[in-house]
């Protein structure tokens, strides 16, 4: 296990540094400079103030050496500062990182927990009417686009029935005894959580039943019945057991892209997360914040297989994580 | 379960917190502030919020009239406050007439007790003119060549020049016994260093009406009332910035009260509050104040098609700006003639105004040569198509709109237009490299009685050679302008310099480098209990007078 868990680790850091290039290189090959921005909203700026700040910022310096010279820092530790914010990076991110965490996590962990047994039950009734109304909420999830989404729920719980706010972060003050609080941070995570958690389950939903259909058609599953096992047993014990990995799989990668994806969530919510700040960090030219974002995101999505790949051996013994099953 | 959840629901909204107190305001804007330090960057979105925490030296008021905010009196000449000089022949500026400007500071404090004074004043020209310090323009600083300091309160600027402006002080003062330590300490990482971003709550960064002590990232700001502040006392004890970017969303905070006001100057866009106007007129007033922002669209004049004066006259004649105006922005947006707004003191109503008249500006096509119609587009003896391309910033619903129509109405007298969308940072790489072949349609943020230099002086247009500075993207050269904007500059006189800027605007009105538009208004949409709020329609926002604004029943 342990030579195996290395292996990934190496793995993990090969890919990392040659994220780390690939998106340098992205971003500097995008047309235009923050310098060039600047000058557009600034009609004082002057040839010499340009020049100035091109070599303050170290934008003078060709592409593969800037990135040298990123790689060589962020080896020791120091992953620069962000250009639009005058932070280090990582401070300018962990909070929304942290954010991201916490709207994503439940949205995903919701999503997950409700998704499955939906996908089971509609997979044990195939063309039922069950099984066509999840369908059909499925298709629905998965076409709504979530800024519609997003605005349909603010106007109804908003606006219309001023039940919860429209969007942004708890305010606490400070002495608000905790089950406030916590109520508090609850009320600004609903609407945000809720559309997170539609705009997957539809796909979660259709992935679980298509999977438990598979199963249910294998032989062990008719052996199972021939033999007089319970159906709750053939459903769980047997079919389910054997659905879940690929499930598994879909599951791992989508948590690594709702870190960097949730962004128009995000931003109709005015949720500080991770996605809106790689998308801002893009168009601004930050490089510094742009790229460790993507890192980070890409970080996500490795951890996540990594889990889903170990997740495996959990749920089928036949897998051996040493690749000699 | 089902009844847990709803339980649940329930008691979440039971807890939901108040309305916002009578003492406190809400307010909602649509962009992050980046860094706090006033001087590193200019950003509208952070000077809405440092406008209520600080106070530039001087400002220009509702009016257009520049007023003392830190100062006690407006230096002038007619005071005695300033002078003409000759500069020291210290083989700088010798042989050169300058200026001398002098100020007395009100008495302020910072929130940590500290006095505001001439002081930190020099700290900041120490900054803004040190090469490391990231500074985005250094030229409002270098021209201020010497500080004498006469006391606490008192000092002399020699100013390098004789300009119409020495008194128009927008310094933004920042703390020199906070910050000069951090500055000495490594000036080329100051911007890095500096409290603004790392002890953003210090009470010691403020001396304005509230000082900030919370910021949530990206999410919310919030500002109490400075105890040190000595001016005219604030109605709120708690403001509250919301940052919500979709406008979409922000309008539903306003109508569920998760927000009392959003701010005009960078909220809600015109459609939006136009359609919000005739759902809620009775809970808000409306004010579309027309800004000194001007939408223009620049001709490249490098392309020969552009290149004779008849062309552009004509391509402007044929556009109908009223109309636009009428049906888009229902007449809210006025149409602009030049770059010098009707609001601004340096306005000339003598200048040529080109009305819609599609018949002359087809016979001004004949003219230029090209008289032959094929397929609808107009071609010139050579078969060249009057066929162009029009550039402007994708994402802006407006514009994009407002493309459309002109393609439609320029199709009218046989000229094709490409519409060519771009991203803001592209589309400003391919100004400032001068890169756009056509037309590019976008806006100018002007200030009273400010000198259109950067934008129509020949010495302006970005090159290579320059660093690709200066704004004259069309490439603009006429000696009788860059005569007139020199002359404007250095012009102290405000009647003989109303002439030359009356001249500005003869000598554009006629070569027509720039296709001008409309100022856009910024809409106001304010609770009607809200006073106090006056728009300025200018880069010195409506928060810079926060006292003034409450609650009234």
């Amino acid at each position: 296990m342990s030579r195996y868990l290395a292996s990934r680790a190496v793995q993990t850091v090969v890919t990392l540094a040659l994220m780390s290039f690939v998106v340098y290189l992205l971003i500097g090959l995008m047309p235009g400079d923050p310098i060039d921005l600047m000058i557009a909203g600034d009609p004082k700026m002057t040839s010499a103030d340009a020049a100035r700040l091109r070599a303050v910022y170290g934008i003078d310096k060709p592409l593969m050496e800037r990135y040298l010279a990123w790689a060589g820092q962020a080896l020791q530790g120091n992953f620069g500062y962000s250009r639009s914010f005058n932070q280090p990076v990582l401070a300018v991110l962990w909070p929304r990182l942290l954010n991201t965490l916490v709207l994503a996590g439940i949205a995903f962990v919701l999503a997950t927990a409700i998704a499955l047994p939906l996908g089971i039950w509609a997979a044990n009734r195939p063309r039922s009417r069950t099984d066509y109304l999840i369908n059909l909420l499925c298709f629905a999830g998965i076409s709504a686009p979530p800024f519609w989404l997003a605005l349909l729920l603010i106007t109804l719980f908003a606006v219309t029935l001023g039940w919860l706010p429209a969007g942004g972060m708890a305010d606490i003050r400070p002495g608000t005894p905790w089950p406030a609080a916590l109520a508090e941070r609850l009320r600004f995570l609903a609407l945000p959580v809720v559309t997170l958690t539609l705009v997957q389950l539809g796909g979660f939903t259709r992935f679980m039943r298509g999977a438990m259909i598979e199963a249910l058609r294998q032989d062990y599953v008719r052996t199972a019945r021939a033999k007089g096992a319970p159906e709750r047993r053939v459903l769980w014990g047997h079919a389910f057991a054997n659905a879940l990995a690929p499930v598994l799989t879909i599951l791992a990668l989508s948590f690594g892209g709702l870190l960097s994806g949730a962004l128009i969530t995000e931003t109709m919510f005015a949720w500080p997360g991770m996605g809106k700040a790689i998308y801002q960090a893009i168009l601004d030219n930050d490089y510094n914040l742009a790229l460790v974002g993507l890192l980070i995101a890409t970080l996500a999505t490795i951890v996540g297989n990594l889990l889903a790949d170990l997740a495996y051996v959990w749920v089928d013994p036949r897998v051996s994580i040493a690749g000699s099953a | 379960m089902i009844r847990r959840a709803l339980f649940l629901v329930l008691a979440l909204c039971t807890l939901a917190a108040p309305a916002s107190a009578k003492d406190e305001l809400v307010l909602g804007m649509t962009q992050t502030p980046g860094t706090w330090n006033p001087l590193i960057s200019s950003m509208l979105a952070k000077s809405l919020i440092s406008n209520m925490t600080a106070r530039p030296l001087t400002a220009y008021d509702a009016n257009s009239k520049l007023v003392c905010l830190v100062c006690t009196e407006l230096p002038t000449i007619e005071n005695g406050k300033a002078r003409v000089i000759d500069l020291p022949d210290d083989g700088k500026g010798g042989g050169k007439k300058g200026m001398e400007v002098d100020v007395e500071m009100r008495d302020m404090k910072w929130g940590d007790g500290v006095p505001v004074t001439a002081n930190d004043v020099a700290f900041t020209l120490e900054v803004g003119k040190h090469p490391l310090s990231g500074v985005a323009s250094s030229e409002g600083y270098k021209r201020i060549l010497k500080l004498d300091i006469k006391d606490d309160r008192h000092f002399t600027m020699t100013i390098d020049r004789v300009t119409f402006d020495y008194n128009s002080l927008s310094l933004n003062l920042v703390p020199a016994h906070i910050e000069k330590p951090i500055f000495d300490a490594n000036p080329a990482e100051y911007r890095n260093k500096t409290a603004y971003d790392t002890d953003s709550t210090n009470p010691g960064l403020a001396f304005g009406p509230y000082r900030i002590v919370e910021i949530v990232p990206g999410s919310r700001i919030t500002l109490e009332q400075n105890a040190s502040w000595t001016g005219e006392k604030p109605h709120f004890k708690r403001i509250v910035v919301k940052i919500i970017e979709n406008t979409a969303a922000l309008e539903a905070n306003l109508l569920s009260g998760n927000i009392d006001y959003v701010l005009g100057e960078l909220g809600l866009s015109l459609d939006q509050a136009l359609a919000f106007e005739k759902r809620h007129k009775d809970k808000y007033d409306f004010i579309y104040k027309p800004a000194l922002i001007y939408e223009h669209i620049d001709t490249k004049l490098d392309n020969d098609l552009l290149a004779d004066r008849r062309v552009r006259q004509a391509i402007l004649m044929a556009i109908d700006r009223k109309a636009i105006s009428d049906k888009l922005f229902e007449d809210k947006q006025p149409v602009a003639d030049g770059p010098v707004s009707p609001l601004d003191p340096m306005y000339s109503p003598v200048a040529r105004q080109y009305p819609y008249d599609p018949a002359t500006a087809r016979k001004l096509l004949d003219e230029a040569g090209f008289a032959d119609i094929k397929n609808g587009v107009r071609q010139n003896a050579k078969g060249e198509r009057f066929s162009i391309e029009i550039t402007t910033t994708a994402g802006n619903r407006v514009r994009e709109l407002v493309a459309q129509v002109i393609q439609s109405q320029l199709r009218q007298v046989g000229i094709e237009l490409r519409i060519k969308a771009e991203p803001p940072r592209i589309f400003s790489e391919s100004l400032n490299r001068r890169q756009f072949t056509g037309l590019a349609m976008y806006a100018w943020v002007e200030q009273p009685e400010g000198v259109p230099r950067s934008t129509l002086h020949s010495e302006e247009i970005p090159t290579a050679a320059n660093g690709w500075s200066g704004q004259n993207y069309p490439g603009y050269r006429s000696a009788e302008m860059d005569k007139a904007l020199d002359a404007a500059e250095r012009q102290l006189d405000s009647t003989k310099r109303r002439a030359l800027f009356a001249d500005i605007q003869r000598i554009h009105a006629d070569d027509l480098p720039v296709l001008p538009l409309f100022f856009r208004v910024d809409p106001f949409v304010i609770p009607k209990a809200l006073k106090g709020v006056v728009p300025t329609g200018h880069l010195n926002s409506s928060t810079l007078w926060i006292e003034q604004w409450r609650w009234e029943d």
